[in-house]
């Protein structure tokens, strides 16, 4: 059990401190800015929620907003059982999961352009290898025109570079798991499925929330790799609600509405991001910090 | 855990490899073609191999400074994430105070501020204090990102160790800190290893707030980089290189705490 002490704040604050400043002070700026009308060169305008009303009576916006929420919830239903299924199937030891771990890694390293960039040559009518093979198998595959394939490609990127991240954080998390508990599985004659279904999954709970949290997170704010790879296009099939944000903010130069929107969009995944922390942390949690009887 | 491994298991498994690395290949290969080549024809072998784009990051100083800038930053992120993570952890693992749960929780809420509006606070905030267009503006500003992974990846390890070990070495008359740093620490090394890691990956693919609390003198790789993207189009031979380039550090990183990964962690408080 643990004791229950407040002095513990103390060996909290040296954090605090660090994110409070990088936390606080841009939040509160842009909650000022949000209720401000703001050109250049003009003294700013009260205008209350004014901002606020429009963005959510914008239809650029909640288009954005529905295709978002669909991207990421379809992300997340690839990637995390996609991400378990190869931490299983993973080697244990020996040079095959060396060399598998270290490869895994390599997609999450390159910086977001340089994947936008090569996926764009890899993904180009005339240069690259995706429409090669999908003309190999009679498939006309037109990332520029077929808003289709444009959505799905974004899908296959983000798949791509962001997968591996599940894979270590689940593989650590069974590499957690004491033989004990397989064992005791196998005496009682459970089949693989249960094994894994009772055994193994709530003992990835942990590791799994974390997993949901960061990659719908960074789902939800996608923007550098879609913006390069297919400009938020055909039409607005790839228009992601960043890139609604920085037409705004940077094109527009509407600062007073984008902080507006980016507050909403804010609260948005706060909301989104909270109900999952609740429910991941609360399912199966009987039994799962128990040693294995018998 | 031993299980029998079916061929079909195998086959999934290098077919979801040969995905990953079917692009990466293709930026291998673009790294040693000409930009004439790439834009003209379709293949994995390049037909003029050329280390041009290679010699072009290896010897000019803007693209050397640069990479020296970017682990600088990179380096001074994961020391400051680490030092205030520590004891964080610490206290999320052993203790229950006034608002822990909602804490933990709003640590990971830093993550979620999109990028474009919240930038401008950050140049005007980094500008106030004298720290533009120096690592440490991009340091902190990535420890955003890194101390809240940091914290709940390291309270994971904390958690699997028994409070019993805290209490003995109490008994034997070692100080708090005497106690953390000779027992405690080497204890949960792998977490350390690991927690490193995701701090060392979050900063160095960051680009938007690099980019912007940095201007002429700390120059990282994503800005290098964005003159690739010029206006005499784009240098995709160079880009495709820069990708190569940028891969080894981390992937030498994860060489290391490999094992770490292996022996696993099972994050407590969740």
């Amino acid at each position: 059990m643990k004791i229950r002490d407040n002095k513990a704040w103390f060996f909290v604050l040296p954090a605090l401190l660090v994110m409070g400043i990088n936390a606080f002070v841009p939040f509160i700026t842009v909650i000022n800015y949000s209720v401000l009308d703001i050109f250049r060169g003009l003294p700013a305008i009260w205008v209350g929620l004014e901002n606020y009303q429009v963005v959510l009576g914008d239809n650029l916006f909640r288009g954005a907003v529905v295709r978002q929420v669909q991207f990421s919830f379809l992300i997340l239903l690839i990637q995390i059982p996609l991400g378990v299924a190869i931490a299983l199937a993973l080697p244990k030891k020996g040079w095959t999961a060396t060399a598998s771990l270290v490869a895994l890694g390599f997609p999450l390293l390159i910086p977001y352009n340089i994947v936008g960039i090569i996926w764009r040559v890899f993904t180009r009518a005339d240069l690259g290898l995706v429409p090669l093979i999908f003309n190999f198998f009679g498939y006309e595959y037109n990332l520029a025109q077929n808003s289709v394939d444009a959505y799905w490609t974004v899908v296959a990127m983000d798949v791509w570079h962001w997968t591996s991240l599940v894979v270590l954080l689940a593989y650590a998390g069974l590499n957690a798991i004491p033989d004990a508990y397989y064992q005791a599985a196998e005496i009682d004659g459970a089949s693989p499925w249960r094994t894994f279904l009772y055994v193994t999954l709530p003992r990835l709970r942990s590791v799994l929330t974390i997993a949901v949290l960061l990659r719908f997170m960074d789902s939800f704010r996608i923007y550098t790799e879609v913006f390069l790879l297919t400009g938020g296009g055909p039409g607005t099939s790839t228009t992601f609600l960043s890139d609604v944000l920085v037409r705004k903010a940077v094109i527009s130069f509407d600062i007073g509405y984008s902080a507006a929107m980016s507050l909403i969009y804010f609260y948005f995944i706060l909301i989104i991001s909270y109900i999952f922390f609740l429910v991941l942390t609360s399912i199966g949690t009987g039994d799962s910090n128990q040693p294995p009887s018998g | 855990m031993t299980r029998k491994r079916s061929i079909w298991v195998t086959l999934a498994l290098i077919a979801y490899f040969v995905f990953l690395a079917l692009p990466l290949l293709w930026m291998l290969s673009m790294s040693f073609k000409t930009n004439t080549e790439i834009l003209t024809t379709r293949s994995l072998i390049p037909q003029t191999f050329t280390f041009d784009n290679y010699m072009e990051i290896l010897t000019t100083p803007e693209w050397r400074n640069s990479f020296l800038v970017s682990l600088t930053y990179v380096g001074i992120n994961m020391i400051i994430t680490l030092v205030v993570s520590l004891p964080a952890a610490y206290a999320f693992s052993r203790y229950s105070f006034l608002g822990d749960n909602h804490l933990f929780f709003w640590l990971l809420t830093n993550r979620m501020a999109p990028g474009a509006v919240f930038l401008l606070p950050y140049f005007q905030l980094y500008s106030a204090i004298n720290l533009f267009d120096t690592p440490y503006a991009v340091a902190l500003a990535h420890t955003l990102f890194s101390i809240p992974l940091a914290i709940w990846i390291l309270e994971g390890f904390m958690s699997g160790i028994p409070k019993a070990i805290d209490e003995t070495a109490y008994v034997d008359g070692y100080s708090f800190f005497a106690f953390f740093r000779k027992i405690f620490m080497p204890l949960i090394g792998p977490g350390i290893g690991v927690a490193a890691f995701f701090s060392f990956l979050f900063s160095w693919v960051e680009l938007l707030m690099a980019r912007t609390l940095t201007g002429t003198v700390a120059k990282p790789i994503s800005v290098t980089l964005s003159r690739s993207l010029g206006a005499e189009g784009w240098d995709w031979g160079v880009i495709a290189a820069a990708g190569v380039l940028m891969i080894i550090p981390g992937a030498i990183l994860i060489y290391f705490v490999r094992n770490y990964l292996a022996k696993g962690f099972a994050l407590g408080r969740v």
